[in-house]
């Protein structure tokens, strides 16, 4: 083995360190390998579902079956069937995090939930391989009529609210992951926000991976009625294995009118994740749907955050970070649909390569017909730090009426050799100003953020900046 | 003793072009000394080799600071070491803001052997000191937020650098054209700003087309360059006579200098 392969294993061990922990667990349930009728089946038996969930997995399954594999973006080398796509930790979900099992309890310790759930946090739900085995929401909000379940228990407990959405944004059909997630779908999160309801702080949910070869397949579906709004955040890690494990979920959200719906997403997967997720929003008159995106970790991220503009004056705000280091391709990117009048949209990607990383952004920018008056602007920078290291840029754009404004603008840069010598002259190391013209090129969107998860932000940039000068 | 700065016999290339042609200076604390010359003799090329950037190719002599050779330093090491450059047209960093940017400098600066990660200067006692640089050079506390010459008019990048040697208090500096590009108010502000900052105390090498701010920081010696050397010295007085009669003397007293001037004003000087 070279010197060189053994430095950069060392390197990827300290950054990922945070997070590169197993916990031992007896889980309660876990199903053999592989995907079939069988699984699938015996996942809706688990979960007491309703026939109608039964059918809606056992169709998905036959579409997932029969579509091929995306043959776009990036190199999927998976074998489906020796993957474990149901485990279940805990025989039930913990209201207080004194019911949850002490082994993963101190997980979450570790990853520091419950303490950020004390100081600034709405709400919480932590899903530890398949389930949600912790959740919480302040009072007043319940009070108000705020519902933020696990999806499983919304199966059960709110089965029309589901059922009118559940699989209506993004179908089963839409693409190979997407009806993969509907037939072994587990956990994820249900929110409701009331009429008029504002959620002043932050609803969190954490994704943990904790076993080798497994695969997570959680399902979001957040309703913002009329004129309310609500931050959503995830977070999501795992430890790292030597083979890869799966993490592909359906997120849908619908933004009624008047309403605000902010999704914010810092992933920061080990460097042996598949991540293919689907979400998508709808956002109805005047709404205003913002996704926030970071990609820092996993081995293979595609994902493209959507905004389906659906009445007038409707907006959808796409901010997407991806940082992608040795091993790693991030195909990020965005979707833009203006399906109505006066409506606005507004992409912003910023991605960083290094390592050898490589970091595509892909992008949709569509105005169907009769979408008159919508304002479209689509900004992509990318900032390659050394040679290794690539950037794409994969745009399309689709304009089926006159009547619109359309600006796309890319740029690529290398670290620039005058702004670190600028830098370096006023006595900052080189690594020092590397760290802070990276940390310059994402404020754009890191002031976006809220204080908390600013820092956070900031401080995974700095683990992944270490030891990138030599 | 007296900080001293000695360029011994400079060799400087950019690629297989040789700009500097055996440049020889020796600067001694509380000096001013202006350096002069037309378009493309290497005025700012003089400043970068001193500062270390790395496109600057030195290929003989030295620069010695206190006797000791910094040609190996890295330019953050030169910096930590006391020298100081006000670049003629400083690059933007976007999303850094200035009090982020000068609080790690201006720590390093003053702990030169703080490791990546180490604690800077209290926020309390950078704010204060900021503050009131800013103030005597009668800048908007905004300023302080906003990008490192991001969006910067001229006036406002000169400023920002005479800020950062206000803050930086280097040994010896270089101001590359600091007054250029300004109004006369504005260039008598800068002029008065170096004066109070660093007249009489810090080495300054002073590059300039204009006589004010020579005026309120008269030199101790002018330094002409010409092709790529310092063809002659003088006091303030040669500084003068450039000013107001040009260099047709100097042109044609020093012909061969005149010559390789000439060939490579044809190429654009390498500024930044």
């Amino acid at each position: 083995m070279s010197t060189e392969l053994t430095e950069s294993q060392e390197l990827q061990s300290t950054e990922i360190n945070k997070y590169d922990f197993k916990t031992e667990t007896t889980a309660v349930f876990k199903a053999r390998k592989g995907v079939d009728a069988e699984i699938v089946n015996q996942i809706s038996d688990i979960k007491n579902e309703p026939d109608w969930m039964r059918q809606f997995r056992l169709e998905a399954l036959k579409i997932f079956e029969s579509k091929p594999m995306p043959e776009w973006g990036g190199d999927i080398d998976l074998d489906f069937q020796d993957i474990f796509y149901y485990l279940k930790p805990t025989t039930e979900q913990g209201k207080s995090w004194d019911d949850v099992p002490e082994e993963i309890k101190d997980t979450f310790e570790k990853l520091g939930i419950p303490e950020a759930e004390r100081k600034y946090l709405a709400g919480v739900k932590a899903q530890f391989e398949s389930e949600v085995i912790y959740g919480s929401l302040k009072k007043d909000l319940s009070d108000q009529g705020v519902l933020f379940t696990d999806t499983d228990t919304a199966v059960r407990e709110h089965p029309e609210l589901l059922r009118e959405y559940f699989g209506k944004i993004i179908p089963s059909t839409d693409n190979k992951f997407a009806a993969l997630n509907s037939a072994v779908w587990s956990g994820g999160s249900f929110i409701y926000v009331p009429p008029g309801v504002n959620i002043e702080f932050p609803l969190q949910a954490y994704f943990r991976i904790n076993e080798e070869n497994m695969g997570q397949f959680e399902r979001t579906l957040i309703i913002v009625d009329e004129g309310a709004q609500v931050h959503y955040v995830e977070g999501c890690t795992a430890p790292m294995y030597t083979s890869e494990s799966l993490h592909s979920a359906v997120v849908e959200v619908v933004v009624k009118k008047n309403a605000r719906c902010r999704y914010t997403t810092i992933q920061n997967w080990a460097n042996n994740i598949y991540n293919l997720v689907t979400k998508r929003a709808f956002a109805y008159q005047d709404a205003t749907m913002e996704w926030v995106d970071g990609n820092l970790g996993s081995k293979l991220t595609m994902k493209y955050p959507a905004v389906y503009m659906m009445e007038p004056g409707a907006r959808g705000e796409i901010l997407s970070i991806a940082f992608s280091s040795k091993g790693q391709h991030q195909d990020a990117g965005a979707k833009l649909v203006h399906c109505a009048p006066d409506t606005t949209g507004t992409i912003i990607s910023k991605s960083i390569s290094k390592n050898g990383g490589r970091s595509s952004y892909r992008g949709l920018a569509k105005v169907e017909k009769g979408a008159v008056n919508s304002k479209c602007s689509v900004v992509c920078d990318a900032l390659i730090l050394d040679d290794a290291s690539r950037s794409d840029t994969y745009p399309y754009i689709e304009i089926n009426e006159q009547d619109v404004s359309m600006g796309h603008e890319a740029s690529v840069s290398r670290i620039g050799e005058e702004q670190l010598f600028y830098l370096m002259s006023r006595g900052l190391s080189e690594a020092e100003a590397s760290t802070m013209i990276v940390n310059g090129f994402i404020e754009p969107l890191v002031k976006e953020l809220p204080m908390e998860y600013a820092v956070e932000m900031n401080r995974l940039i700095q683990l992944q900046m270490e030891g990138s000068v030599g | 003793m007296s900080d001293v700065l000695k360029i011994v016999d400079l060799h400087v290339s950019i690629g297989d072009k040789e700009i500097l042609r055996g440049v020889n200076l020796s600067m001694t604390e509380g000096e001013t000394h202006a350096l002069m010359g037309p378009n493309g003799s290497g005025k700012s090329t003089l400043g970068l080799a001193i500062m270390g950037h790395p496109n600057y190719n030195c290929t003989k002599g030295e620069i010695l600071l206190n006797g000791e050779n910094i040609l190996e330093l890295e330019p953050n090491e030169r910096a930590r070491a006391g020298i100081f450059m006000a670049f003629q047209r400083p690059v933007a960093i976007p999303g850094v803001k200035m009090a982020d940017f000068l609080r790690h400098a201006t720590t390093n600066v003053r702990n030169p052997d703080r490791k990546e990660g180490e604690d800077l200067i209290p926020m309390r006692e950078f704010r204060k000191e900021i503050k009131a640089n800013m103030e005597q050079l009668q800048m908007d506390s905004e300023f302080a937020r906003r990008y490192v010459n991001d969006g910067f008019s001229g006036g406002e990048m000169k400023r920002a650098e005479i800020l950062q040697l206000a803050m930086l208090q280097p040994k010896f500096a270089i101001l590359d054209e600091t007054d250029s590009g300004l109004d006369a108010d504005a260039v008598r502000l800068a002029s008065q700003s170096i004066n109070e900052i660093g007249h009489n105390k810090m080495g300054l090498l002073i590059i300039t087309h204009h006589d004010k701010l020579l005026e309120h920081n008269p030199p101790n010696f002018t330094h002409v360059i010409l092709g790529g050397r310092i063809v002659e010295t003088g006091g303030k007085e040669l500084a003068e006579e450039l000013h107001a009669e040009g260099y047709d003397r100097i042109r044609k007293q020093y012909p061969e200098a005149a010559k390789v001037n000439d060939e490579s004003e044809s190429e654009a000087e390498v500024v930044v």
